[in-house]
């Protein structure tokens, strides 16, 4: 273990609530994880955390408190960025995604993640989608049709765009964009869904069509959200993080958190005293 | 109460000082900002007719002949300028092919995959070369470059590349040294510079959301640049080409010394040649008779029109692009 968590542990170990239902299997666990910019600055300090199969699990906390930088942890996006450096362990199905040796873009085709503001690449909305299948699969034209406009249909987007498949993605409205990007990361067929904040761009008829596309998505996928919304964790969570500067103050189920926190700054966070 | 009033109403006075001041200062700014833009236009159709004017002489004894024309003899005064036009296209489409794939990879490196401590260094080199004056690259193309091609990579290219069947004319004759592949060389180096950074610095407009979502699919960093950077920079990237472009074309100094100056249009990529501009700076000093002059200056009316299309042809380009 790195010498430098050692005085963190206790306390996120402490901060992870007991009795923790286990209906589906855990998917992915983070073991005493730190994260550091190049300047430094430690933005996650030792987190140790669960997150189950066909579950999601919703991170809250103020804003700069590492709710996103963890989530760029878990598919490596920090790679991108040398100087940044983790330590620590991810096991996504207990083998280890931060070892020097994973393949990279393996991992993120079974990690996918939506961003914060809707990302439709400049082409048309069907290779939007076919794009990112044809990247790790040689499928056939008319296999690629069903495979398309399936990921469109589990984003609730078909209706919308099935008469201007051809067109650019750029065209659509940020709503429809964003659906379009979750489209994008589950035509790939990944096992986890990271989505930060996919909701905070939109206007309310969108986030809600967001939101109910992220339930119809939870029977299927390990989800872990990042966001901002109090409702929307309470509304579409199963499990709920609190986290501030850098360290998970109390995982829970996401009911436990919202009507009987443990910890007082958790209290303060949900009822709206602080953050 | 009455106080507040008072004040209030001082206020509005002043402000309405303010507002006649600013009335005034706003239409001064307006006319002048306006004469600005208008001088633009003025200058661009006084260069225009000054040009017309000057090659009347010309084009009135030889005709839209004098385009198509490769003779060249000013003793005969009979004047084409077939060969000069051949050659300026010739050598820029040569700068373009060597210069358009290295720009773009030392702007995709740069931007890409370059560690940054090396980013600053290599971005000054590149800048630096853009300053450098054009005369240095003419007498470092005649003195260093040429002789080396000569020597070396034009004996070979005869050997090998002119030896087979279609493409084998483009690399025939003697190795002169001089020529328009040289000329070509020469400009890739020069245009280099400016296609680079202004790649880079559309690829830099790339929202960094984007990337990382793209990332985030799992494309490597090729299919990155490749399905990503260069669609979503298209716009910028066509720009950055036809600037270069365009220096190519009217790039006078260092192609007037690594052409050959020779008048013939031969098919050969490594034989002597001339483009306009060198056409014009060698002879505008011996050009006696009104003829004489008045064709060099047709010539340089060539190279606007010549211009003028490749910029129009850019924009036609962006504007299909922009509605597909």
């Amino acid at each position: 273990m790195d010498m430098l968590s050692s005085n963190s542990v206790g306390r996120a170990a402490a901060a992870t609530a007991p009795g923790v239902a286990r209906e589906q299997p855990i998917k992915v666990e983070i073991k005493d994880l730190h994260f550091f910019y190049n300047n430094g600055f430690e933005a996650l300090k030792g987190i140790n955390l669960q997150l189950r199969d066909k579950t999601v699990t919703a991170f809250i906390g103020p804003s700069g408190c590492g709710k996103s930088t963890l989530l760029r942890v878990l598919n490596r996006i920090y790679d991108l960025y040398p100087g940044q450096r983790v330590t620590g362990e991810v096991l996504l199905d207990g083998h280890d995604i931060l070892s020097k040796s994973e393949d990279l873009n393996r991992l993120r085709s079974r990690i996918g993640m939506v961003f914060q503001k809707p990302t439709p690449f400049p082409m048309s909305i069907y290779e939007n989608i076919a794009f990112g299948i044809r990247l790790y699969e040689k499928v056939p034209k008319s296999e690629m049709d069903g495979r398309v406009e399936a990921a469109l249909r589990k984003a609730a987007l078909w209706d919308e765009v099935k008469d201007k498949i051809s067109q650019s993605g750029l065209g659509l409205s940020g709503g429809q964009q964003q659906r379009l990007c979750i489209a994008r990361a589950i035509a790939v067929k990944p096992s986890v869904l990271l989505l930060d904040e996919p909701a905070s761009a939109l206007d309310p008829i969108s986030t809600a069509k967001v939101e109910e596309l992220i339930e119809e998505l939870a029977s299927d996928y390990c989800i872990a959200i990042v966001t901002h919304n109090m409702q929307q964790a309470a509304r579409a969570s199963q499990f709920t993080a609190f986290m501030y500067l850098g360290e998970l103050i109390e995982f829970n189920r996401t009911d436990n958190i919202f009507t009987a926190p443990v910890n007082k700054r958790t209290q303060d966070y949900v009822t709206g005293r602080f953050g | 109460m009455a106080a507040t009033t008072e004040m209030l109403d001082r206020a509005r006075g002043a402000r309405a000082g303010s507002a006649r001041r600013s009335l005034i200062e706003d239409r001064v700014f307006y006319f002048m900002t306006l004469i600005s833009a208008v001088l633009v236009v003025a200058l661009l159709v006084g260069v225009i007719v000054s040009l017309i004017i000057g090659s009347w002489p010309a084009l009135s004894t030889f005709g839209l002949s004098f385009v198509w024309t490769e003779r060249w003899s000013p003793v005969k005064e009979i004047f084409g300028a077939l060969a000069p036009i051949y050659g300026t296209i010739v050598t820029s489409l040569i700068a373009m092919i060597i210069g358009i794939p290295v720009s773009f990879g030392i702007a995709i490196f740069l931007t890409e995959i370059c560690p940054q401590p090396l980013r600053r260094p290599i971005g000054v080199a590149i800048e630096l070369l853009a300053g450098i004056p054009s005369i240095i690259y003419g007498l470092w193309g005649f003195f260093v470059l040429a002789p080396f091609l000569q020597s070396t990579v034009q004996p070979f290219l005869i050997g090998t590349l002119g030896n087979l069947p279609v493409i084998g004319v483009l690399f025939g004759g003697a190795p002169y040294g001089i020529g328009l592949f040289t000329a070509g060389i020469v400009l890739a180096i020069m245009v280099l510079p400016f296609i680079t950074s202004i790649t880079r610095d559309v690829f830099q407009t790339v929202p960094v959301l984007l990337r990382e979502s793209a990332y985030g699919m799992g494309m490597t960093t090729w299919e990155v640049v490749r399905h990503i950077v260069i669609p979503y920079t298209r716009v910028g990237l066509v720009g950055g080409i036809m600037l270069g472009l365009g220096r190519a074309l009217g790039e006078t100094m260092a192609v007037t010394f690594v052409i050959g100056n020779s008048h013939n249009i031969s098919a050969s990529l490594i034989a002597p040649a001339t483009t306009i501009s060198s056409t014009i700076a060698n002879e505008f000093t011996e050009a006696t008779g009104d003829l004489y002059t008045s064709s060099l200056i047709a010539l340089g009316l060539i190279l606007f029109v010549i211009t003028f299309a490749v910029l129009a042809l850019a924009k036609l380009m962006l504007g299909r692009t922009e509605i597909a």
